[in-house]
């Protein structure tokens, strides 16, 4: 039998979202939880960095955050992963031990977002990552120290990788940009008006001043006996073989969309559709943070405080957010037109390559198809255990296939858990 | 993070410090291939975040754990052998 809990406000991901909803929602003795997959708490960008660390450090603003959160006297359940909706108002979880049924008056989605991976020959190589999957993996212990590491993919969190891992001693070979020079020129006049992300950039830029960062650059092949040893690159009119231990290389990011698709939480061009309360099209259900559009943390941040704000009904509060939070969507328009993906991505695949990695579907198997859900009933591609998170957003940008709704459980679960989901609409009481 | 928790990989008994997930442990006896793909491929980590699942591994003998996802508690065994 799972456990049952029961809260006023329900929030899902504990990144900078979930937190500053938590904080924001935790007033006059609510009982408040945020629950997340990862072991430590932060999400991604804060990934397991604790107060007094992150307060002796350059991260002034995760350190006021994590201090509000601890005196907000939320509930983190780290290690537990929402898996299914058992019935309205109730949330399967699982976590190494155990499996729990989570209910909620008011739910706060702040699921995030994650890297899109493109294929391209041997990028299935053991040592080739994601880039900020290479500096997750850093921060939760991975020693890089002496070894090369070449950066690529696309966007600013391409710079933030590249001088983290310097930080932990890798010695980081190229940042291969896809995108061209001009168009980030014409990006960086526009960031005139927003001197804290210029400091940010230049800052970076600044201490990766002896690591080459080329323009209009990108994978074409890693090579390796059984694990990375380079990478050619295409720069110019030429290619470019670098010799390297990992090729760090995510080409932007995603907004998770599983829970909200699960929930009938309404999407609209890629994200979870939210009105100005940051409430979703089911009544009761907010949405933060990159679950509705990639907007970076500070956005995240924001939008979290007026997620949390409107579910106890504070609108006041939230309502003096409403301007911080259409700057926010501003910059990312900007970042969005800056570091578009360029059409030659789509043929770096070969017909050999791998695109669904769980299943070993090539890009030939899946291209005798017209959809998604035909290639997936005959190839298999989508059905392994990432259940299509990596192939199914490449398939998006090489195919333009729209996936289907999800089936639940949304990650794999043990059997036992899977014995608490009831058929919906059939409790008693409901 | 100065202490050190100690578990074994295929075998092999590794410290790493304590907080590191088991997929620090795999990479610290040397080893790059986690699982093995359906085609017989050596596969590893890919998004450190635990959506990919090519970290999988056998932690105490239950398969198909993401060792990106599961920090090291002392003894625990882990296994690289599998699909
Ligand atoms: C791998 C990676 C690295 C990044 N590195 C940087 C960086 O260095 N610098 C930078 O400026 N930006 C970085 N970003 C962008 C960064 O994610 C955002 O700026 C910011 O963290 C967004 O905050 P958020 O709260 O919306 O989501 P997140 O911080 O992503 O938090 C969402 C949380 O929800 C949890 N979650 C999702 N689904 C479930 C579920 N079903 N059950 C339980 N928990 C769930 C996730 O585990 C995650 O912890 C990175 C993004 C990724 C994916
Ligand atoms: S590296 Fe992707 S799930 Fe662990």
């Amino acid at each position: 039998m799972a456990r049952n809990e029961h809260y006023d406000v329900l929030i899902v991901g504990g990144g900078p979202a979930g937190i500053a909803a938590a904080c924001c929602a935790a007033r006059a003795g609510r009982r408040v939880a945020i629950v997340d997959d990862n072991p430590a708490q932060g999400g991604q960008i804060w990934r397991g960095m604790t107060e007094e660390w992150t307060a002796a450090t350059q991260s002034p603003l995760a350190a006021s955050w994590l201090r509000r959160l601890r005196e907000a006297k939320v509930e983190v359940l780290a290690g537990t992963q929402i898996v299914a909706r058992p019935r309205d108002g109730v949330l399967l979880a699982e976590t190494d031990a155990d499996a729990c049924l989570l209910a909620y008056d008011k739910l706060i989605l702040a699921a995030g977002a994650r890297e899109r991976f493109l294929p391209f020959p041997g990028w299935t190589l053991p040592g080739v990552t994601g880039a900020g999957g290479l500096q997750s993996l850093v921060k939760s212990g991975l020693p890089i120290a002496g070894r090369r590491v070449a950066v690529a993919g696309s966007g600013p969190v391409l710079l933030a990788v590249a001088d983290c891992l310097r930080d932990h001693g890798a010695e980081i070979c190229l940042i291969a940009e896809q995108a061209p020079w001009p168009r980030l020129v014409r990006f960086g006049c526009g960031l005139i008006g927003s001197p804290g992300k210029l400091l940010q950039g230049a800052g970076y830029k600044w201490r990766l001043k002896t690591v080459r960062y080329r323009t209009g650059c990108w994978p074409v092949a890693a090579e390796g006996d059984g694990k990375l040893s380079s990478v050619t690159f295409h720069a110019g009119s030429k290619t470019r073989t670098v010799a390297c231990d990992y090729l760090a290389c995510g080409f932007g990011f995603v907004p998770s969309l599983e829970l909200p698709t699960l929930l009938d939480c309404r999407l609209d061009g890629g994200a979870v559709w939210i009105d100005d309360w940051q409430e979703t099209s089911v009544q009761g259900i907010y949405a933060a943070g990159e679950t509705t559009g990639v907007g970076g943390v500070d956005l995240a941040l924001i939008e979290g405080q007026i997620a949390g704000y409107a579910a106890i009904d504070c609108q006041d509060h939230a309502a003096r957010l409403f301007r911080a939070r259409e700057r926010g969507r501003r910059f990312v328009g900007a970042l969005d037109r800056a570091f578009a993906l360029r059409e030659e991505l789509k043929s770096l695949a070969t017909a050999e390559t791998p695109v669904c990695r769980c299943e070993d579907v090539s890009r030939q198997q899946l291209e005798a198809y017209g959809s998604w859900r035909e290639a997936k009933l005959q190839t298999r591609c989508g059905m392994g255990p990432c259940q299509g998170r990596v192939c199914g957003t490449a398939a998006e940008f090489l195919f333009d296939w729209q996936r289907e709704s999800i089936r639940p459980p949304i990650f794999p679960a043990d059997v036992g858990t899977l014995a608490e989901i009831r058929p919906l609409g059939k409790q008693p009481g409901k | 993070m100065s202490r050190q928790v100690t578990v074994a990989v295929n075998g092999k008994s590794v410290s790493v410090p304590a907080g590191s997930t088991a997929a620090v442990a795999v990479a610290a006896v040397g080893l790059s291939q986690f699982r093995t793909s359906v085609d017989g491929e050596p596969r590893g980590p890919l998004c450190g975040m635990g959506i990919c699942f090519e970290c999988r591994v056998t932690i105490n003998g239950r398969a198909h754990r993401r060792s990106c996802q599961t920090v090291c508690t002392a003894g625990m065994e882990i296994c690289t052998d599998g699909p």
